[in-house]
């Protein structure tokens, strides 16, 4: 074997063990959440003979009493099983309501061995007359299903299979979406206009006074995010600092005391404080490479300092502003913990709805397909930066 | 690195340009510095009003009159000593030690031997190699911990301590990739060559040799691993039982309720230590840069 053959062994078995450590324990999981948005087989598993039966119906007239038979059938096995509760709770989420009709039917059927089963199963509710019940059974039963992802986008499929819009008071993850992006880029401008003149003066310092200030950079980049989200809450709510000094300086009155927490002004504040960081380094790593002497020379030939700055400085400094605000607004459309703890209910991002439905509501596959497509933009964004600044010169402080 | 001496965008020797203009310079400055001024503020004055008020001897998360006047009784370690001797906060420590230590050396090893691989010329497919590697620090964390959740339990890893460690390990690798990789990227390979032609073996010449040259790129990259878990808390809320409660998930419960000085007295003590650790890496860097 060549020279540069053992090279590239030697190279991938230092790295292949990594590579293989990373693609179980965390590619694994990513892709165990996008099967997850497209794979929901607990209708089709516990209701099969049903399922089976809806496949040659109309959607129009009422179903074939196979359907009504099986149906019964397996709706009391299901409740033998306990497998009711996952299946009514997949059921309501299609049509709300109906949670209660098959728990309410499986107990009424446990007793019940002879038909005829429409006549059995109408009189036990009347929802079982009702069309839209049998669709609602259908939509679920599919194993491979876009209505995660048709959810997350705000659409449904109506009864005759096309793709329709939510009506406009129902929707709800579009409008958080664009909320996200909003926000995020509110919070990538702020630190840019914040970061970019302290980077250039840490950047330009003697060596020593720019030590000391890029402490106080590094300080608050290397403490508990728990901590400066806490800090926040400290100075930011009604009874917290930054009111009590205003009071006490007479600028507002005891009940004029301003909410600057627990909204979307408290989760702008906090969040840039947190990404500020991210901006600065890049900028100042950037700045500190450039020559001092090419702005000396822009003005020898005449420049004013704003033509100087604009035409010379600013240029230079393009690589850093792009990898500061790419990173700044990657990192912050998939904020989590502090949007959720100083956010309130108005400063809630899309990160915060899937942990909702993880934790609270429990629809795990909506949360995996609005987790999908925040993976899926935060990938494209990834690869742009990949594209213009190089994973590899991230630097770290 | 020689030092630079202070300059604006108007500085030092734009006598030409000023000359022109009535002394924009002096007041263009002072309201740059001013701005930098209240930037470095609202970057460093959040998590110093901690520190004081983690003292109070009252209740509140505000500072008290008898504070403000510097008065002796209105300071006390009331709230250190209650987290000492809560046995909820001593074991979250715990935890937080056992997961972070394991998951630190594990990222370590197995970052070190990567970027080893990933320095040499020789790596097939470098880019893609490092993207995957890194992704994990981009990856939003609620989705990472969503996906953790559905893939540990499915394997029965669920609420143990080893899925735990698994997944921070994860998360902690792009650190130690980073910062190792940045570290060869000065590191000469003639030393390794000259080790080898002088007879000393590949392994050998590993540890005497690049190893002591690299280690502080490693142990920053350790350092850095070791701060993305103890810090986590996601993941920790989306896997852990009760059994491996971390001090974050703990501070995270105490935030959702209500906030007790106590915890001001937890993160003044990670102020601490996020300030110590900052000063070893700084310490490791200019060593290494040497």
């Amino acid at each position: 074997m060549s020279a540069g053959g053992r090279g590239r062994l030697r190279a991938l078995g230092l790295v292949l063990p990594l590579l293989l450590f990373i693609l179980v324990t965390f590619v694994a999981p990513l892709a165990t959440m996008l099967v997850r948005s497209v794979h929901e087989p607990v209708v089709a598993d516990a209701l099969p003979a049903t399922v089976a039966a809806l496949a040659e119906w109309d959607g129009e007239s009422p179903p074939p009493e196979a359907a009504y038979e099986a149906a019964a059938r397996e709706l009391a096995a299901a409740r033998e099983d306990r497998t009711l509760g996952r299946v009514a709770g997949a059921v309501n989420r299609v049509r709300s309501g109906l949670r209660g009709v098959l728990t309410r039917s499986a107990r009424s059927l446990g007793g019940v061995t002879e038909g005829p089963w429409r006549g059995v199963m109408e009189g036990i509710d009347d929802a079982w007359a009702d069309p839209a019940t049998w669709h609602a059974i259908r939509e679920t039963g599919r194993r491979f299903t876009s209505r995660h992802y048709l959810n997350a986008l705000d659409m449904r499929r109506l009864p005759d299979g096309s793709v329709a819009r939510q009506p406009e008071e129902r929707r709800i993850y579009l409008p958080l979406l664009r909320r996200t992006l909003m926000v995020s880029a509110a919070i990538t401008v702020l630190c840019l206009l914040l970061g970019y003149p302290v980077a250039h003066l840490i950047a330009h310092a003697p060596e020593r006074r720019a030590n000391v200030l890029l402490a106080l950079v590094l300080i608050p980049f290397w403490t508990s995010l728990l901590v400066r989200t806490t800090a926040w809450i400290v100075l930011l709510q009604t009874q917290g600092v930054i009111n009590d000094v205003l009071v006490t300086l007479g600028l507002v009155g005891e009940d004029g005391r301003i909410s600057m927490i627990y909204n979307m002004t408290g989760t702008v504040i906090a969040m840039t404080h947190v990404l500020l960081p991210f901006m600065v380094l890049p900028l100042y790593s950037v700045m500190r490479a450039i020559p001092r002497q090419y702005m000396n020379a822009a003005s020898s030939l005449g420049a004013t300092p704003a033509q100087a700055f604009l035409r010379v400085y600013w240029p230079q400094t393009l690589p850093g502003v792009g990898a500061g605000s790419l990173l700044v607004f990657i990192l912050a459309i998939g904020y989590y913990i502090t949007p959720a703890l100083v956010g309130g209910s108005s400063g809630q991002l899309i990160s915060n709805m899937v942990a909702y439905h993880m934790q609270t509501s429990l629809n795990w596959g909506l949360a995996a397909a609005l987790g999908g497509i925040l993976l899926a933009g935060v990938l494209v964004l990834y690869l742009v930066y990949d594209r213009l600044v190089g994973v590899e010169r991230l630097s770290l402080g | 690195m020689k030092p630079l001496p202070g300059t604006a965008p108007t500085g030092g020797g734009a006598s030409l340009a000023l000359g022109r203009v009535f002394r924009p310079g002096a007041l263009g400055r002072g309201v740059y510095v001013g701005f930098c001024a209240l930037v470095l503020v609202f970057l460093i004055a959040p998590i110093l009003v901690i520190v004081p008020l983690s003292f109070n001897a009252e209740p509140y998360f505000t500072f008290t009159e008898g504070m403000l006047r510097l008065d002796p009784d209105a300071y006390s370690l009331r709230w250190y000593r209650e987290i000492a001797e809560n046995e909820v906060w001593t074991r979250s420590l715990v935890n937080s030690l056992i997961v972070g230590v394991s998951a630190t050396l594990l990222a370590t090893a197995l970052g070190t031997l990567a970027a080893l691989g990933l320095a040499s010329p020789a790596m097939p497919a470098r880019r893609v190699a490092m993207s995957l590697l890194i992704s994990p620090m981009i990856t939003p964390v609620i989705i990472s911990a969503a996906g953790m959740f559905f893939f540990y339990s499915s394997i029965g890893l669920g609420q143990t301590h080893l899925g735990l460690i698994l997944a921070h390990t994860a998360l902690g690798i792009p650190f130690v990739v980073i910062t190792v990789t940045a570290t060869l990227s000065g590191f000469d390979s003639n030393l390794t060559r000259a080790a080898a032609s002088l007879g000393a073996g590949p392994l050998y010449a590993f540890r005497r040799v690049q190893l002591p040259l690299i280690a502080p790129g490693v142990v920053s990259g350790a350092l850095f691993a070791f701060a993305t878990s103890f810090d986590e808390v996601v993941v920790v809320l989306f896997m852990a039982g009760i059994e491996q409660r971390t001090i974050p998930r703990q501070m995270w419960a105490g935030i959702r309720e209500q906030i007790s000085p106590a915890i001001l007295a937890v993160a003044t003590f990670l102020i601490v230590f996020a300030t110590v650790l900052l000063a070893v890496v700084a310490w490791l860097q200019r060593r290494g840069g040497e």
